[in-house]
């Protein structure tokens, strides 16, 4: 009897995958884009952002958090799925103020990159303008509320890597948000430290490293030669 | 308050209105009061949007500010960028920037000034000057230019596309790039990408000066229209370095008279409050500044190309030097004040601007790569001030402890025309629309008195918190019971 390979399909593509990996994991390894967010290597994978649902076998799921197994049939580059996530972006983006021309992450950002890379052309809903003064109070770091995604990177970073539990989000619904453990609530009251490595894991220009702005010329950014789809295929092929 | 600002009896006038004034940054609007008689009692240029960005900087980190507050202009951002970035150097702690992030920064201000330079005087205001103040309406602009003169209007195009090339080398777009940061800046020049731009430099110094031999020419035809067209006395103001040279990245500040008589001269423009004031009037969202030890009525005055190459002793570069003789020549002595030899001086300082350029490419610490100065102590407050395209620019800033600005105050170019553009427009409908039918021509004319200051409109309209306000209570019947107002004049 032949042994079962350890391959799924991706569009229609054969994704090669080690016994354990989820989907996305496979899908990122083989140089194959799957649009996501909240998705980091390093953590564990909590299916918050809802950008990377697949269709497996016919039925819907987050590709990070879904294992692969051999024989499925994953859908994700449809027209149906690629419009849905558009949706997503377009609510993500009116519900902050994210405004990338004056964003010193702008061309190292992941939801302009996914942006880019999903053809959002519009924010489609009226923009909410909340006002969401930042937190500048710590030395080294500060934290802009209103680019905040709710990925909850530093959320996981700082409880399970850092081991500090600096963040975490309060409210439900349209009131979550990211709240800091501090009596005052605010960043400078913590023992946050730049080199903490939640410091360093926000997706978008939430948290950022103070003075350090436009530092990195146009042309050296991350998605400035490559699209994020391109950067994941390179990544895969200097893995290898 | 001056002549045709404000009429008499409004209520018994005809009003004229030009909305929007075309081929301008920016929106803004021309209201003329006339009697039956075509009589002009009042003239105004109004400026009708409202931008606000002093109120929104205000809690954003410091070092954003450069690269956001530059989202002001898409024609001149590199100038609010480094007047942002001089008041952040300091404001950071930096002392006196590399020699190479210096020779960066002015190419790419120089870059910008030849690519503004040439978008007004090709794209907005040649189809006025080469086609004819009252020609086909549907042809007076850069497609009628490009018909009627391929040449020129190529050329223009192409020096445009110089400048901005210039930008992007720099600072890595043509509009809205980055390049210079607190400290200095953060990319160094390539071999290539100087040699790319040398290339091209010696057809720029050629154009440039064509389009002021055009101009020449164009004013030999009609001296006496030239001179006065849009004419009137007022103070000029322009940065000059030490030497009295003119420098449009740094200097101290100089103002004269209508006279040439000099007011101040090397005036450290950290202190510029101590030196201007700004009046609010009711009917505009622009304010009007005024050098303080003259008053509001006599303190206004010009800034811009006309004003610069006439307030500084000399170009420091042969070629525009040369022209700018033969521009003070028209004036015998007494500085010249017609709106419409803003286009030569502009062009003038636009052959400045490709021979900086060229000295800059051959310099070698373009090439250097030691990009950012020592750091010292942070400060709270720091003002940088640029000559724009336009005019003199300033940025004023205070930042807390925790790195956030807390007050922003410009003053751009446009504003500091303000009085003068209006004063123009007046001198423009008393010389030519008094008492005649008005035509769409005529009404050009005012247009093209604005055009020669070439406003950025958007730029210049943040009088937040200080706009005039009437509210009126009605009952049924229209009849105002109550009104209120607040920073009304005279209220």
């Amino acid at each position: 009897m032949s042994e079962i390979a350890n391959t799924f399909t991706l569009d229609g593509q054969i994704v090669h995958f080690t016994p354990g990996q989820t989907i996305l994991e496979a899908a990122l390894e083989a140089g194959l884009y799957i649009p996501h967010l909240c998705f980091n290597p390093e953590l564990k994978p909590h299916g918050s952002c809802k950008l990377c649902t697949v269709i497996v076998n016919g039925r819907s799921g987050s590709a990070c958090t879904i294992k692969a197994m051999p024989g499925q049939e994953v859908q994700s580059s449809t027209p149906e799925l690629d419009g849905r996530r558009r949706l997503q972006l377009q609510m993500i983006f009116v519900e902050g103020n994210h405004f990338c021309p004056g964003c010193e992450k702008s061309g190292n950002c992941k939801l302009q990159a996914v942006a880019y890379d999903l053809e959002m052309l519009n924010p489609h809903f009226p923009h909410f303008f909340p006002e969401r003064p930042i937190d500048a109070s710590h030395p080294d770091v500060m934290i802009d509320f209103n680019r905040c995604i709710l990925c909850e990177q530093c959320v996981q970073t700082s409880r399970d890597v850092d081991g500090k539990n600096i963040f975490a989000l309060a409210g439900r619904g349209m009131k979550s948000h990211l709240i800091i453990n501090s009596p005052s609530g605010k960043l400078g009251d913590t023992d946050f430290a730049l080199t903490d490595k939640a410091a360093h894991v926000c997706p978008v220009g939430a948290i950022l490293e103070k003075r350090v702005g436009y530092a990195k010329p146009i042309g050296e950014r991350i998605y400035d030669e490559k699209t994020i789809r391109e950067q994941v295929a390179a990544d895969a092929e200097g893995g290898l | 308050m001056s002549y045709l600002e404000t009429a008499e009896s409004p209520e018994k006038l005809r009003r004229l209105v030009i909305d929007p004034v075309s081929r301008v940054e920016g929106h803004g609007k021309v209201t003329i009061l006339l009697d039956d008689n075509n009589k002009i009692h009042q003239v105004r240029l109004h400026i009708v949007e409202f931008r606000g960005f002093e109120k929104f900087i205000e809690g954003r980190p410091y070092w954003e500010v450069p690269v956001s507050v530059q989202r002001l202009c898409g024609i001149c951002p590199v100038s609010h960028q480094l007047a942002a970035v001089k008041a952040m150097d300091i404001i950071a702690g930096y002392g006196a920037i590399t020699p190479t992030a210096e020779k960066l920064r002015r190419l790419m201000h120089y870059g910008q000034i030849v690519q503004s330079h040439a978008v007004h005087f090709f794209h907005l205001a040649s189809p006025d000057l080469l086609l004819g103040f009252e020609s086909d309406v549907a042809k007076r602009n850069i497609i009628g230019v490009v018909a009627a003169h391929p040449e020129i209007a190529t050329q223009g195009v192409l020096l445009r596309k110089f400048g901005q090339e210039v930008i992007q080398h720099v600072a890595g777009k043509k509009v809205h790039g980055t390049g210079a940061i607190p400290g200095g800046m953060n990319k160094a020049l390539t071999i290539p990408e100087r040699d790319a731009m040398l290339a091209k430099v010696d057809d720029m110094i050629a154009w440039s000066t064509a389009a002021i031999h055009m101009l020449k020419k164009l004013h030999e035809s009609d001296p006496d229209f030239y001179n006065k067209f849009g004419e009137f006395d007022s103070n000029m103001m322009g940065m000059v370095r030490g030497d009295g040279a003119l420098d449009l990245y740094h200097g101290g500040l100089r103002a004269n008279d209508a006279d040439g008589k000099n007011i101040f001269d090397h005036v450290d423009y950290a202190n510029y409050e101590s030196v201007f004031d700004e009046e609010v009037k009711p009917w505009s969202y622009m304010k009007f500044p005024f050098i303080r030890t003259l008053g509001p009525e006599n303190g206004w005055y010009k800034v811009g190309p006309l004003a610069r190459v006439q307030v500084c002793d000399f170009i420091p570069t042969p070629l525009a030097e040369k022209e700018r003789q033969d521009l003070l020549a028209i004036g015998n002595g007494r500085p010249s004040h017609g709106a419409l030899l803003f286009h030569w001086a502009r062009m003038i300082e636009a052959l400045h601007g490709v021979e900086v350029i060229r000295d800059l490419l051959n310099d070698p610490d373009i090439l250097g790569t030691d990009l950012i100065a020592d750091k010292g102590a942070r400060k709270e407050e720091a003002v940088g001030v640029i000559e724009a395209p336009r005019g003199t620019l300033f940025h004023h800033y205070r930042v807390n402890e925790d790195d956030v600005v807390t007050f922003c105050n410009l003053i751009v170019s446009t504003t500091n025309n303000n009085q003068a553009m209006n004063e123009a427009i007046r001198s423009v409908a008393t010389r030519f629309l008094n008492g005649r039918e008005v035509t769409e021509g005529l009404m050009n004319h005012l247009e093209v008195a604005i055009r020669a200051y070439d406003p950025c409109l958007s730029c210049a309209t943040h009088a937040i918190g200080k706009m005039p306000l009437e509210v009126s209570l009605t009952d049924l019947n229209g009849k105002i019971i109550d009104t209120r107002f607040k920073n009304m004049l005279g209220a």
